[in-house]
């Protein structure tokens, strides 16, 4: 009976195990394999607008068609990689100017009256109660020429022209900053309240000034905090579709935007899937090797 | 008030020399957190190679006072000085003073050999310099192979090791060691003990530890403080504390003890004689007491100085009847807890001199206590 108990416990105990992995396998491992098959066919004009991989001929013969065009046109044609890097580029500096703006939000949070903080992340956390798409529009109203910005510029006199700002790099970076902001402080705040502040005491201790027990404990112990908000930032940066259109210069080459352009202008869902494939690998690649310099670093223990 | 006498194998006592400068002098120091006297007008004097022991309850103060001493806490009022030194306003960074956390603190992204390197780096020194002290001191506390470990790979006793290497590395003239074996099981805390001490003698530090455990500041100091509410309550080696307690308090707190309330009814310059409800006998005291008459008084008197016998003493003083309660057998000795006929339970120890005693005393029984003039403490709060 116990033992029939304890082998139930344990089915119990692996059913929840495998909430996640069903989770991630329908709704990550599927998609990326559907994704996958389309970016290896053709482009056609039909409904679904691409040729199948597999094709029954008949005459007991499975035929699979693997189409490496799209991958080749995508090296081709500079296009695509100069989108990449472009996307890269801005969201390397976004996240850059997340992080320097992040950290001593974070830190300020972390460190202030235990009673005041909650009310401190619950303002960080506020713009998400309206929508997304609301907050970037706003940003349209304040940077365009005769917008609040550059009125109020004008006003106190320090420009008689109004600068065009709307449909620049410049407010694309506003837009990913501001919108992306909180996912920097979130996971660097989390970091910097759990850190034991005896730690600090010790530093001084031996002979740190506040500054230096900054640097060499506090910056240290908190590099987690900044890699899971830098990356929380980045990802979703590079693919960012939104920002660049409703803000940006129309010519901007972001590679959300060719995506967009391949599925739904040109209905080329081969390439378009290429495209996507391709970004995935750019992103996940550079993340599994942070992951295995990190494991590497705590000495392969998890603490 | 009894004066106590000097322990005559010590040679060891700057405190008894009225010309002894005292290292570290605290001068009338309070703290204030709000409204709370956290310490309140605190003055000691600690002399250089002294093993000091601030010794009290959680939130009797003594953190607060450690604190003070290495510059994490700025008293509200009165100074502090070093060697001389007003320290009251030096930054811990700038203060010739290093402290173990009772955490330990140990930075958990440095190894251990980065850990105690920490604070010769500070002080720019050469490299080599360095990596020889680093090593002297790892060998010192016997953690000499574990220099390139990380913190959580180490064992609590190992973590307290790194973390006592790293305050001693910097060669402080004075040690503030915060609970420093409350993390550590019985046997480990007992050869650290000892380790710290001959760490006293070959480096010629002076240590001011916070304890709440009373045998570790029995075995540990050459004085012990102890505070309570904020303030010190008496100064004194380990055995002037146990043997001449100040007041209720102190001799309560530390060890246990019987208190007897009662009043004085002779009252000579060279014995008194206090009569004491729970007691069938007065107790006779060979000493003169200081006090008012008429007043409470209280006699404390310890429990393995007082004998168990079956016969009734022919004395007049210092003896009374009780019935064994319980018996508790530690192995070395028995606690034995006795029934007075007012009802109040005395507690009394005795050694286990003979392995086979047929006729040892036994629960109910009725039994005779007894104990000498010079064994009860008179207190007079």
């Amino acid at each position: 009976m116990k033992a029939l108990l304890k082998r139930a416990g344990l089915q119990g105990r692996s059913v929840v195990a495998a909430v996640p992995y069903l989770w991630l396998l329908l709704f990550f491992l599927i998609p990326f394999v559907i994704v996958l098959k389309i970016s290896f066919s053709s482009s056609l004009i039909a409904m679904p607008p691409y040729e199948p991989l597999l094709h029954w001929t008949g005459e007991k013969v499975l035929q699979i068609k693997l189409n490496l065009g799209n991958f080749a046109f995508l090296v081709e044609d500079n296009l695509y990689w100069k989108a990449y890097l472009n996307s890269i580029w801005v969201a390397s500096v976004s996240t850059f100017f997340c992080l320097l703006l992040g950290y001593p939000i974070a830190y300020a949070i972390a460190r202030s009256n235990p009673s005041a903080r909650n009310i401190l992340m619950l303002l960080i956390v506020l713009p998400f109660w309206t929508s997304f798409l609301l907050r970037v529009y706003a940003w349209i109203g304040i940077l365009k020429n005769n917008g609040l910005l550059n009125n109020f510029l004008i006003w106190i006199g320090a420009i008689d022209q109004p600068i065009q700002m709307l449909q620049t790099d410049f407010a694309v970076y506003v837009g990913i900053v501001y919108s992306y902001l909180p996912f920097m402080i979130l996971p660097l705040y989390a970091n910097l309240e759990k850190m034991d502040l005896t730690l600090l005491e010790a530093a001084a201790d031996l002979g740190c000034k506040p500054w230096q027990g900054f640097l060499k404990v506090t910056l240290p112990l908190s590099l987690p905090g900044v890699r899971a908000g830098c990356l929380l930032v980045f990802i979703p940066a590079v693919g960012e579709f939104v920002i660049p259109s409703l803000l940006g210069d129309p010519g901007m080459l972001m590679i959300g935007k060719v995506l967009w352009t391949e599925f739904f202008n040109n209905r080329d869902w081969p390439v378009a899937s290429a495209v996507a494939i391709v970004l995935l690998l750019f992103l996940v690649i550079p993340m599994m090797y942070f992951q295995r310099a990190q494991d590497a670093e705590a000495g392969g223990v998890h603490r | 008030m009894a004066t106590s006498p000097r322990a005559t194998q010590q040679k060891f006592e700057p405190w008894t020399d009225p010309d002894a400068k005292p290292y570290v002098r605290i001068e009338k120091v309070t703290k204030k957190f709000g409204d709370f006297f956290a310490v309140d007008d605190v003055s000691l004097s600690i002399y250089k190679k002294e093993i000091f022991c601030l010794l009290g309850a959680s939130g009797c103060g003594k953190t607060t006072l450690l604190r003070m001493l290495a510059g994490f806490e700025r008293p509200t009022s009165g100074k502090i000085f070093i060697d001389g030194v007003d320290m009251t306003s030096i930054p811990p960074y700038e203060r010739p003073v290093n402290m173990m956390f009772q955490s330990y603190a140990i930075f958990p992204h440095m190894t251990v050999e980065q850990n105690v390197a920490f604070g010769l780096k500070q002080e720019r020194l050469q490299k080599d310099e360095i990596e020889s002290r680093v090593n002297d001191m790892l060998n010192l506390v016997k953690l000499g192979q574990f220099a390139k470990r990380k913190p959580h790979q180490l064992s609590g006793g190992q973590r307290q090791r790194v973390a006592l290497a790293r305050s001693l590395v910097k060669k402080p003239k004075l040690l503030l060691l915060d609970e420093p074996l409350a993390a550590l099981d019985k046997k480990l805390r007992e050869h650290t003990q000892f380790e710290l001490i001959n760490i006293k003698e070959t480096l010629g530090v002076t240590f001011v530890v916070v304890t709440h455990d009373q045998e570790e500041a029995m075995t540990l100091s050459t004085r012990i403080g102890l505070m309570n509410h904020g303030e010190i309550v008496q100064v004194g080696t380990p055995s002037e504390i146990y043997e001449y307690p100040s007041s209720r308090f102190v001799s309560e707190f530390i060890g246990s003890v019987n208190m007897f309330e009662g009043r004085l009814v002779e009252d000579e310059p060279s014995y008194v004689r206090i009569g004491c409800d729970d007691l069938e006998a007065p107790i006779y005291v060979d000493h003169g007491v200081s006090s008012a008459p008429g007043a409470t008084i209280w006699a404390a008197i310890r429990p393995e100085k007082i004998t168990i016998s079956r016969e009734k003493p022919d004395a007049t003083d210092n003896w009374t009847a009780a019935v064994v309660q319980d018996i508790a057998y530690m192995g070395d000795m028995s606690i034995y807890l006795l029934r007075l006929d007012s009802g109040k339970v005395v507690r009394v120890t005795q050694p286990n001199i003979y392995r086979h005693a047929d006729d040892r005393i036994t629960w109910d029984e009725r039994v005779f206590l007894q104990w000498y003039p010079e064994s009860p403490v008179v207190v007079t709060k």
